[in-house]
């Protein structure tokens, strides 16, 4: 029971800590924020590798695959497209 | 659950801090990138003391899975035109939905069949939670990009008893839920509540029309968010339960501040099937309206102090952002001051038109907020409104019967002259007839977005200054 509950501490603590974090962010980035989110919440990969890599059941192992794939897709072209959104929010053009 | 490897819980450790510090920079635009670049540090120490563990047995399938997401992913951020990021958004957050969805069934396959003893009844209970948000968001996700790619029909699709069959449909889901909390072994089961939750998601987003589409995709950003929450719990991964709740609190803020903008609430967004009703009460009786040419629009905006342009669904239709920079430039080059007006509802996601006014290469700080640009409509000499409907409606404001009433709006009806492109008098999405159009200082200019402001950017060009 004893890492239920820390892992409930952890969870309202995060939730709150995000709450405080992203109501700071400006309406202007809430695209590139959305797909930021995106990219981390794909951390669900590191238990997708685990999965596919221990290799216990023809089953398991096939899923895995699947959900590796589909978790490295949203980590790869989420952080890429986030970067790419902001590289082009530039503040005036210093020639005029 | 065996211990972690030192490192490998060090380096989630450091992961989880490098995504709090990676949302916390991209508040502003001047640190954005830097937070993108920590949360890319993150995920590769995460990977790496992933792949350390010895639980890993065999790396081939790894190898061939990690370098066809890569090859997808690539082309997938790259390639994709800024005018479909609400697409993508959508599909990834299927892709985040499926992958959760399979990771839970594979983990409850795995431990009926082998280790019956570590299906307690709080970890089947969680297990069902993350397979039903996982696969109802992957089924939802993709029905909203049918809806936003235009496979699917666009407008909400509805039928009589709707709800309740939605809702019927969840209640069983739950049911069988509870039923394999309480016997964690009938896993015959399983395959349905997957059935269930897949069938749901696509139930859930048949009713939703395109104007709702930013709440909505704020809301299943939140469940994917949620369901990577609830895969933490399962393999009491605690990297897992932060970056999730991280997402999920991420998508709840988005979709309240959407839902805000649209006077809406959460309930109303999902089971309303809005502008169904409203469609019936445009009595159009024909009233007079003024429509200009562009030689016209050029000469009324050079003669204005102050203009106010705002852009709406239609200008990412169009693709007209890059001639309304044209327009932008040369305006600003004559002296005249020109601002952008936002709404947070305007396009199909939270941010979609500072996205695409950003990427024509529009200054960020003549971007403003809606209550900015109202605090300046009134001594505005020009609104020009670019493929916006509802979010400049003043019905909003002032007629009771208005299904919109009470949503905040951009006052464009405050400026000294209104100018509205749009392809014809018909009413937008909604169907709800708009007043500004009728107003004596409003002009309509007929046409497509992005030709319109073509001429109206030569017109401007061929006049000397």
């Amino acid at each position: 029971m004893d890492w239920l509950m820390s892992n409930l501490y952890v969870f309202v603590l995060a939730t709150f800590l995000g709450f405080e974090v992203i109501r700071r962010v400006s309406p202007l980035l809430h695209t590139p924020l959305m797909s930021l989110t995106n990219a981390i919440s794909a951390i669900s990969l590191v238990g997708s590798l685990v999965i596919l890599g221990e290799q216990r059941s023809a089953l398991s192992t096939a899923l895995g695959a699947i959900a590796v794939t589909a978790s490295t897709i949203n980590v790869v072209s989420g952080f890429l497209i986030t970067d790419r959104m902001l590289k082009m929010f530039k503040k005036r053009n210093p020639k005029e | 659950m065996t211990e972690l490897p030192i490192f490998t819980q060090l380096s989630y450790l450091a992961a989880a801090a490098l995504f709090v510090l990676s949302l916390k920079w991209l508040s502003a635009p001047t640190t954005a990138r830097r937070g993108v670049a920590a949360g890319e540090i993150g995920m590769a120490l995460a990977i790496a003391g992933t792949l350390l563990l010895p639980d890993i047995v065999s790396y081939r399938w790894i190898i061939v899975t990690l370098l066809v997401g890569t090859a997808i992913g690539i082309p997938l951020a790259y390639l994709m035109p800024m005018t479909h990021v609400p697409q993508r958004t959508a599909l990834s957050h299927s892709f985040g939905g499926l992958a959760v969805g399979l990771v839970g069934t594979a983990k409850y396959y795995l431990w009926a069949a082998a280790d019956p003893a570590r299906l307690t009844h709080f970890t089947i209970g969680v297990i069902c939670f993350e397979v039903l948000l996982g696969f109802l968001t992957f089924t939802g996700s993709l029905m909203a990009f049918g809806k936003l790619q235009e496979l699917l029909p666009t407008r909400p699709i509805v039928y009589r008893g709707q709800n309740v069959v939605n809702l019927s449909l969840f209640a069983l889901a739950l049911i069988i839920a509870v039923y394999l909390t309480i016997y964690p072994l009938t896993s015959s089961l399983f395959p349905a509540l997957i059935a269930l939750a897949l069938a749901f998601g696509v139930l859930l987003i048949l009713p939703i029309g395109g104007a709702d589409m930013p709440t909505v995709i704020a809301l299943l950003n939140s469940y994917a968010g949620l369901s990577a929450s609830a895969m933490g719990f399962v393999l009491e991964n605690k990297l897992l339960i932060i970056a999730g709740a991280l997402d999920g609190s991420s998508g709840f803020i988005l979709s309240i501040i959407m839902c805000r903008a649209m006077n809406r609430s959460f309930t109303n967004v999902l089971f309303g099937a809005f502008g169904q009703a409203a469609a019936t009460q445009t009595g159009s009786e024909e009233r007079p309206i003024r429509s200009a040419s562009p030689e016209e629009a050029a000469d009324i905006l050079l003669s204005a102090a102050r203009v106010a342009i705002i852009p709406g669904y239609g200008m990412a239709v169009a693709q007209a952002q890059h001639k309304v920079r044209e327009l932008f430039d040369q305006l600003t080059r004559r002296g005249v001051e020109v601002k952008f007006g936002i709404h947070p509802v305007a396009g199909r996601m939270p941010g979609h038109m500072n996205v695409l006014l950003a990427e024509a290469d529009i200054p960020y700080d003549r971007l403003l907020e809606m209550e900015e640009i109202n605090a300046e409509l009134s001594h505005t000499d020009v609104a020009l409104i670019i493929g916006a409907n509802d979010v400049v409606n003043p019905a909003a404001k002032n007629d009771h019967a208005s299904p919109i009433y009470g949503m905040p709006i951009i006052e464009a009806d405050k400026a000294r002259t209104v100018m509205v492109i749009k392809r014809s008098m018909n009413p937008g999405f909604a169907g709800i007839e708009n007043p500004l159009y009728y107003m004596d200082k409003t002009l309509m200019l007929f046409g497509d977005a992005k030709s319109f402001i073509g001429e109206i950017v030569k017109a401007i060009a061929a006049q000397k200054s």
